[in-house]
């Protein structure tokens, strides 16, 4: 029988087993309806699933794993797809389990300043829903308008505070995990350890390899009392570097220190008139915040410090209107970007900060070889770029071209003693690289750890973790048996 | 003071071809934490020792893993930053390695994070005697698993780790104590709402019918926030180093110390049992002689664990019972790092 026909007849068995316990508006298995799950945020990837499914609650979804699980078949778990590395991605031989429908809070607790969460919940609702307390959740990532709490545990989610508040997995209390074998486990308590391997750590930032994330307890913090946001605009891109370094030496841990470029600074002011100096080489943005006293001692502090570097404007927030003004550019850097040309390609590779100036000349000594244009925007704080490559998908060969581009700036990450990936996951965009920064033995190790958690190799396959040259190898062992 | 990773390296792959188990000392100051255990030979870290790199300016840190504390909290504090976990030492001899295994952090825990939080990177030489990398110096770093902050509670158990990489901070420009007289049941109320209200808090603590609470920061966030809580000022170095070090009186004596780990509000209960409170709230030292059972059972109501921390009978379990799913998954995973068991048999769980 023809593989399509044997996967349609699997289609439609799984379906069948599924509405028993699930409405069946939530078993999508017709292309038509299963279309918008083809891809997630990075949609130059794309696949259809065999079948997608919507549970809301744990036990469905234990269910689901358990008929999958004895079934053999793969499952993908996705969140909002505001992903950037194709994590979601679906296969035609795989179920794409969807959270999106479990999207309560269960609980917010003022005293003990944490939210108990359903996977669904989207990352800013979390803080919406937190301010009546005073509190908030400190993780921000770009997409939080989007983005939900279980994809940030998938992704060990940063954002523009994180040099001070931390990632995703620094504000993680307890996860609850459906296992490949449809087992409920909790990891993790509401005290701050528990005995034994972190594996709540270890399922953080796991990409859906491990298991599925049904429950999220977050810790809140409270709400800075007062913020202001320094604005400084540099002649080149060194000198705005060495600033970065300057604010730390200080002893000064920013709330936010972001860097944008010449390229990002003209097509963000565009793009919102913030009134950013568009004949600026770098600009940066750097926050302070915490008690009144603090936060004005340090933003004069920073302000006169930018002065002394030569910073050609320096602009302190003097409203929070105009604070929320000086970071809409930043935060509309990626679309802003957009206009410019018809697609755009965002990398994100992490770098020691010292390493700045000489990786932003290779990348644009690459972009003459390549004939594409490059913008940047960075987490200058925490050292995470965000190269954007400017291509047009409809020129043939140009998405090739704009691969090959972004895997080598990632190369030179590595080089420099960086890494592939600081926020957006290995996916399946960044899998030729963990090569680059893995040996062979690193990823069987991997693969090891992953077995650990899910035996069968069903859970989100082929994702984070490069198989292939294992394949290669094994085959070579395979062909050394057959030998002798 | 030097790389010794080759030498280290050999003797995993002895223990491999013989078939012996290896116990994995650093500086052996915490040796009375976990199961009292016995293997065929001693891994010794205390001359694998070295700070690899350091680059203030990046907040990185990287040291071979029998570097001692004190000589990291040094190098660091001549740049004015910190191990902002403040790590107990229990000795001078205490190094980073045994500091990340035993996932070891002080009373400003709860405000600047543990050692798990810190760190960036290892090495680690596996049960397979392979010497391998994760993680990375920088901050942000989410490809592969996160093997590195994995490696905190493990006790060892998945592997030598050779090489850490910490993100350090900078020293707070000015730090107060405060003592408050409070009944714990107060202080316990008191810690949740100042955490919830102070920027500048970095440690509370409750012992002896006094709230100690701790404020830092800039100076004049110090100086309002005190203004806000009250109380009287005290000396705190000597104060906190004692609750860090357990050199307090409340530490003294051979009684068992169990340590909770819970739900900082967590209603204070054994109203006449020995009681330290610390983290604000979220762990807390219990003197005396009990039924690990029990307290079990009383620290899951508290929504936490609850494991021996010193004690004379050490060859049973110390550490808080895991639920089946997830013993099975340590179980898996030892195998998946160390399937002969080379490595601190018995240390962690009897089981393991």
């Amino acid at each position: 029988m023809a593989v399509s026909a044997e996967l349609s007849l699997l289609r439609q068995s799984l379906a069948d087993e599924f509405c028993q316990f699930i409405n069946p508006a939530f078993v999508i298995a017709d292309a038509e309806t299963q279309r918008p799950y083809e891809c997630d945020g990075l949609a130059i990837y794309t696949a259809m699933p065999l079948l997608v499914v919507l549970p809301e609650t744990v036990e469905q979804v234990q269910r689901v794993m358990r008929i999958c699980h004895r079934r053999n078949v793969p499952v993908i778990a996705r969140g909002a797809g505001t992903g950037l590395s194709a994590g979601a991605m679906p296969r035609e031989d795989a179920v794409v389990l969807s959270l999106a429908r479990f999207q309560s809070i269960l609980g917010i607790d003022p005293v003990a300043r944490s939210a108990r969460l359903q996977p669904g919940v989207r990352n800013l609702a979390i803080s919406e829903a937190a301010a009546e307390y005073g509190l908030y959740y400190a993780p921000d990532p770009s997409s939080q308008i989007a983005c939900t709490i279980g994809g940030n545990v998938a992704e060990n989610s940063g954002g523009v505070h994180c040099l001070k508040y931390g990632l995703t997995v620094h504000n993680l209390l307890r996860v609850e995990l459906v296992t490949v074998e449809g087992e409920l486990l909790s990891l993790g308590s509401e005290g701050l350890d528990t005995a034994g391997i972190d594996l709540m750590a270890l399922v953080t930032g796991s990409e859906g390899l491990l298991g599925i994330v049904t429950e999220v307890t977050v810790k809140l913090l409270p709400l800075p009392i007062a913020a202001r946001l320094i604005m400084a605009a540099f002649d080149d891109v060194k000198t705005a570097g060495d600033a970065v370094g300057a604010v730390i030496s200080e002893g000064i841990i920013p709330a936010g220190l972001e860097m944008m470029d010449s390229h990002a600074i003209v097509a963000a002011e565009a793009f919102v008139n913030a009134g950013y100096p568009i004949d600026a080489q770098a600009l940066l943005l750097c926050e302070v915040d915490g008690s009144a006293e603090e936060v004005t001692e340090q933003s004069a502090r920073v302000e006169r410090l930018f002065n002394a570097l030569g910073a050609s404007v320096v602009r302190v927030s003097q409203s929070e209107d105009e604070r929320a003004l000086l970071w809409k550019g930043r935060k509309s850097a990626f679309p802003a970007v957009g206009r410019l040309s018809p697609d755009y390609y965002c990398m994100d590779g992490t770098i020691p900060r010292g390493q700045l100036s000489y990786v932003l000349t290779e990348m644009e000594r690459m972009s003459d070889e390549y004939g594409l244009r490059v913008a940047n925007v960075f987490h200058a704080g925490d050292g995470n770029l965000h190269p954007l490559i400017l291509f047009d998908a409809s020129i043939p060969g140009e998405i090739d071209k704009t691969e090959e581009f972004g895997g080598r700036i990632l190369e030179l990450c590595v080089e420099v003693g960086g890494c592939i990936t600081g926020e957006h996951g290995v996916g399946v965009e960044k899998l030729r690289q963990m090569n680059v920064q893995f040996t062979a033995e690193e990823i069987e190790q991997f693969h090891r750890v992953k077995a650990a958690f899910d035996p069968p190799g069903t859970l989100n396959p082929g994702k984070g973790v490069p198989v292939l040259k294992n394949c290669q190898e094994y085959r070579a062992i395979d062909a050394a048996a057959l030998a002798t | 003071m030097s790389d010794q990773s080759q030498y280290l390296l050999e003797q995993v792959h002895d223990a491999r071809s013989s078939g012996n188990t290896l116990n994995i000392v650093g500086g052996g100051s915490k040796r009375f934490l976990g199961r009292e255990q016995s293997a065929d030979a001693t891994v010794e870290l205390a001359d694998h020792a070295g700070i690899v790199s350091y680059e203030p300016v990046e907040l990185v840190l990287t040291a071979r893993s029998g570097t001692r504390l004190r000589d990291i909290e040094s190098t660091l504090a001549a740049h004015g930053q910190a191990l902002a976990f403040e790590p107990p030492h229990f000795s001078e001899h205490a190094t980073l390695g045994g500091t990340l295994s035993c996932n070891q952090s002080g009373p400003a825990r709860p405000w600047n994070g543990s050692v798990r939080d810190a760190v960036l990177g290892i090495r680690l030489i596996n049960g397979f005697g392979e010497h391998l990398r994760f993680g990375g110096q920088v901050m942000k770093n989410v490809a592969g698993y996160d093997l590195s902050r994995a490696q905190a509670g493990a006790f060892g158990t998945l592997g030598v780790i050779t090489e850490i990489s910490l993100k350090v901070l900078p020293r707070p420009e000015a730090s107060l104590t405060l003592a408050q007289e409070q009944d714990a049941t107060g202080a316990i109320q008191a810690m949740n709402e100042y955490a919830r209200c102070s920027q500048a808090l970095t440690g509370a603590c409750w012992v002896g019918g006094f709230l100690y609470l701790r404020l830092a920061g800039a100076n004049s966030a110090v100086t309002a926030a005190a203004r806000a809580c009250g109380g009287d000022v005290l000396d705190d170095e000597s104060f906190w180093y004692s609750i860090k070090e357990q050199q307090h009186p409340f530490f003294a004596g051979e009684q068992n110390v169990w340590r909770f780990s819970i739900k900082p509000d967590a209603q204070h209960w054994r109203e006449d049992g020995e009681w330290l409170i610390d983290w604000g709230g979220a762990q807390r030292w219990l003197r005396g002689e009990y039924n690990f059972a029990t307290l079990e059972s009383e620290a899951m109501v508290a929504q936490g664990q609850v494991g021996l921390f010193r004690g004379k009978q050490r060859k049973g379990e110390t550490f808080a019972t895991p639920s089946p799913g997830v013993k099975l998954l340590h179980q898996r995973l030892k195998k998946a790092f160390d399937p002969q068991g080379v490595f601190n048999p018995g240390r962690l769980y009897s089981w393991m």
